[in-house]
């Protein structure tokens, strides 16, 4: 087993997975639960112990101010992005966000930025990886929306670095698809890949040439999914129940959940079926019942599912390729299963969609393909390459606030561009740099990535200085910044303060502070190891009782030993792992002759004339022995 | 001669050098290039080159990967384009067309006027009456009105200033030919006169401008027929 085992994650709005390559092919790498999905829930227990996936999905509508899920929309933005997302989810932010701060939601009385969230939900995917492979496991490459802009990827890496894990490479989701649908198939041609998931919606199209995946044009929405859906119809329910039944749940919490729950299952029903039923109960034990056919509900989505005819349409363009020219479609994410989805896909590219590959699992699998790659490859993945794009042009703000694009979008990454200032008055030692993601003219409609300044500029007439900025965005679609004072050769001094990102100080500490829960995880683990080692040594009590080495112990002796043990007995049931351990090692203690006589009698009846094979060594020294350390993982 | 990128005996990675995109793959300054082959080549350095395969080198070599992998991109995305591939070699060759336009729209902001464009003469009177149109449709669809006749009027103008586009396009690159030939008699030691590589290069610059114009008229036509 390699040391450095480099696992593939799919970090889900809804569901996420860990997969890695075994021999030839990916496969997804299951929890203990034995689900391969992991709900991406994350909810804080009555112990403010974090609590992940479907075991966190009871906590949405027990107790639905300690849970959230979803959390991948609010990941790299600021508090006035998600002003319209807080209207459908049930998101509680904390109460003393400043304007600019990196957001924090309120789980419980403790507060969580998203990337903290991620992290959990990612440490989740590590523990079950390190639990398959018997090793640790601190090397992943993590997929992301081809349409996440800077602030989104340098969230969702600091998430990998808060959880221990070091992301060696964030890919696009719909790419990696292509690659698993690539390595399957082994064939050249263009493919376009329509990733309608949770809470994100991609269209990319690549060409595929003897093992290079040359993304060629993407396009999406960010927020656009399945989550859009339920959002829907449960503002419908709570119509319907306000209007029918003269109850106003939209700020009850569980109702909410129930109701969620309930158009969850119905739209999963009506993929398959021509009608569902919702059937919830209600607080003061009244029910929600409504009939839904599959017409009624196609009506519905159509303005949600329409909304990705755009940006496929922009694809096509950019691509300079007409429906016609896609020799493939591969369909991912959840949401693809809805038939509306697939008869609008066909379509728009007049051509039947895959649907083969599982929409749920394939992307992890080509993380774990990518992972297999950035690891020195496979006879599987030998030729492999992907050359993927930046999904948003790159600018800096002009003269009266005009962006000007240094790197245009659908470039292939790594891709750079350098720009000359140069200083306004006599002795100018600051320019200001604003740098922006985005395709609009005017700075004010694209997305701020970060504003800095070109520090330390030797004094010279205005005009004189010439200072080179060397944009450089790296293959993971995360921007760097580098300056010189070409005059000078003086290398200028760069702070990049990101607009919506964590500095590094606070990536830090949330380290430290996952290590300190790390601390309570190994709390946790003691008390469990210490209970496990306690039942064994219970267990060769008993056994030891029964054997003849027990009746030539004195009554006494037979007395403490019965106070020992329910000692142990008392105490095995509590949280307190040095207690349990304490009166273990005093049972060990007080059973030692028992032990010695077990061992005599084992032998005797050896020196009795029988091999060590005949002699009847059930209760003896190969049994489980009082005094044997137990041996735990 | 093509720049070195990695150590031809052990294959590792080298720190980028300095060179323009046409000395990276090892091109003339030419402007007639064999598109297939560019492509061939520039996945055969990305092979070598992409930080994807690097992954497992020291840290130096990474960041050199990175380096050189952003500058194999930035000069294939630079020289595949026929039109970018043109507006690089003038820049080589000291024509700022870029701080031409910027400047034209710095003066014009702080003169708070609208950007002049320098509509070719030849055009003058179509766009002229074009843009009339294009004022017109705007207003109607402001009311919620649609002309079918103007709708198609403009429609084929849209299609005619297409083919204008598709010909000056043509137009350059037989001036594309014209350069090469200079540059070739140039290597075969034929001094070239600073008057004649004046007149070639604004021609093109010329083409390019007209090009540009005639684009941006589409966009706006686009624009207004998809409002």
């Amino acid at each position: 087993m390699s040391p450095d085992r480099i696992v593939g994650i799919d970090l889900g709005t809804t569901n996420s997975l860990v997969a890695f390559m075994q021999g030839e092919s990916p496969v997804v790498i299951p929890g203990d639960d034995g689900s391969n999905l992991v709900p991406s829930v994350v909810a804080l227990d009555e112990k403010n112990q974090p609590v992940i996936g479907n075991a966190a999905r009871k906590h949405l509508t027990e107790t639905p101010e300690r849970a959230v899920y979803s959390i991948k929309r609010l990941m790299g933005r600021g508090v006035d992005d998600v002003q319209k997302e807080l209207k459908f989810f049930p998101f509680r932010l904390a109460e003393d966000l400043q304007p600019g701060e990196v957001l924090r939601i309120k789980l419980g009385d403790k507060t969580f930025t998203p990337p903290e969230i991620s992290a959990l939900i990612l440490r989740q995917l590590k523990r079950n990886a390190e639990r398959f492979f018997g090793a640790p496991v601190s090397k992943a490459v993590v997929t992301v929306p081809a349409y996440f802009n800077d602030a989104q990827r340098q969230s969702t890496k600091d998430a990998g670095r808060i959880a221990g894990l070091e992301v060696l490479r964030l890919v696009n989701e719909p790419t990696a698809a292509s690659l698993a649908y690539g390595l399957d198939k082994k064939r050249n041609g263009i493919v376009a890949v329509y990733d309608l998931g949770g809470g994100t919606f991609d269209i990319s199209i690549l060409k595929l040439l003897d093992g290079i995946f040359e993304v060629i044009a993407t396009n999406g929405d960010t927020h656009l999914g399945g989550d859009d859906i339920d959002n829907l119809l449960i503002t419908i329910a709570l119509d319907d129940t306000l209007g029918d039944l003269g109850l106003d749940l939209r700020r009850n919490g569980e109702a909410v959940q129930a109701i969620r729950n309930a158009v969850i299952e119905a739209k999963i029903a009506l993929s398959s079926q021509p009608s569902a039923k919702l059937d919830v109960e209600l607080p003061g034990g009244k029910r929600y019942l409504r009939e839904i056919t599959r017409v009624q509900f196609e009506q519905l989505i159509q303005p949600i599912i329409d909304r990705t005819v755009g940006p496929c349409k922009q694809a096509l363009k950019d691509a300079g390729l007409k429906p016609e020219q896609i020799d493939e479609i591969v369909l991912v994410g959840g949401s693809t299963r809805i038939p509306k989805v697939r008869a609008l896909v066909k379509e728009l590219f007049h051509r039947e969609p895959h649907t083969d590959l599982n929409p749920d699992e394939v992307v992890a699998l080509g993380a774990a393909v990518q992972a297999n790659i950035l690891g020195g490859g496979s006879e599987a993945t030998e030729n492999m390459l992907l050359l993927d794009v930046t999904p948003l042009s790159l600018g800096i703000e002009v003269a009266g606030g005009v962006t000007d694009k240094i790197i245009l979008r659908n470039s292939t990454v790594p891709a750079s561009a350098t720009q000359h200032y140069t200083t306004q008055v006599d002795g100018q030692a600051n320019v200001a740099i604003h740098v922006l993601q985005g395709e609009r003219e005017l700075a004010k409609d694209c997305r701020s990535l970060a504003r800095f300044d070109l520090k330390g500029i030797p004094p010279m007439a205005a005009g004189i200085a010439r200072i080179e900025v060397k944009f450089l965005i790296d293959a993971n679609g995360i921007l760097h910044v580098s300056a010189r004072e070409q005059r000078s050769g003086k290398e200028s001094e760069i702070q990049v303060q990101p607009s919506y990102g964590l500095t590094d100080e606070q990536v830090e500490s949330m380290i430290l502070d996952s290590f300190d829960s790390a601390e309570e995880d190994f709390r946790q683990r003691q008390v469990i190891e210490a209970r496990n080692e306690a039942a064994t040594i219970l267990a060769a009590l008993d056994k030891g009782k029964k054997s003849p080495a027990w009746g030539r112990l004195t009554t006494d002796e037979k007395k403490k030993i019965a106070k020992m043990e329910k000692a142990l007995i008392a105490v095995k049931t509590e949280d307190d792992y040095q207690a349990i351990r304490k009166a273990i090692d005093a049972l060990n203690q007080g059973t030692t002759r028992l032990a010695e006589l077990m061992m005599d009698s084992a032998v005797s009846t050896a020196l009795k004339g029988k091999t060590m094979d005949e002699a009847d060594m059930g209760e003896g020294p190969t049994a489980p022995h009082p005094v044997a350390k137990a041996e735990f993982e | 001669m093509r720049a070195v990128h990695f150590c031809e005996a052990c294959g590792k990675v080298q720190p980028p050098a300095p060179v323009d995109y046409f000395t990276f793959f090892g091109l003339p300054r030419k402007l007639n290039l064999d598109v297939a082959a560019l492509e061939k080549d520039f996945y055969e350095l990305s092979r070598k080159l992409h930080p994807d395969l690097n992954a497992r080198a020291g840290s130096q070599e990474q960041e050199w990967s990175l380096q050189q992998s952003s500058l194999l991109n930035d000069a294939y995305r630079a020289l595949k384009n026929p039109i970018k591939r043109t507006q690089y070699l003038l820049k080589l060759e000291g024509v700022e067309l870029e701080e031409q336009s910027k400047s034209a729209t710095e003066q014009a902001r702080s003169s708070g006027q609208l950007k002049k464009q320098i509509v070719p003469p030849d055009l003058l009177e179509e766009v002229f009456e074009l843009n009339m149109q294009l004022e017109e449709l705007r207003m109607q669809k402001k009311m919620g009105e649609d002309d079918p006749a103007l709708i198609e009027e403009i429609g084929r103008q849209k299609l005619e200033l297409e083919e204008k586009q598709e010909a000056l396009l043509r137009e350059l690159q037989d001036r594309w030919d014209m350069w090469d030939g200079m540059i070739q008699r140039e290597q075969n030691g034929q001094p070239i006169s600073e008057e004649e590589r004046r007149q070639e290069r604004d021609k093109m610059v010329d083409l390019l401008n007209r090009r540009n114009y005639i684009r941006n008229l589409v966009r706006d036509v686009n624009e207004v027929l998809e409002a």
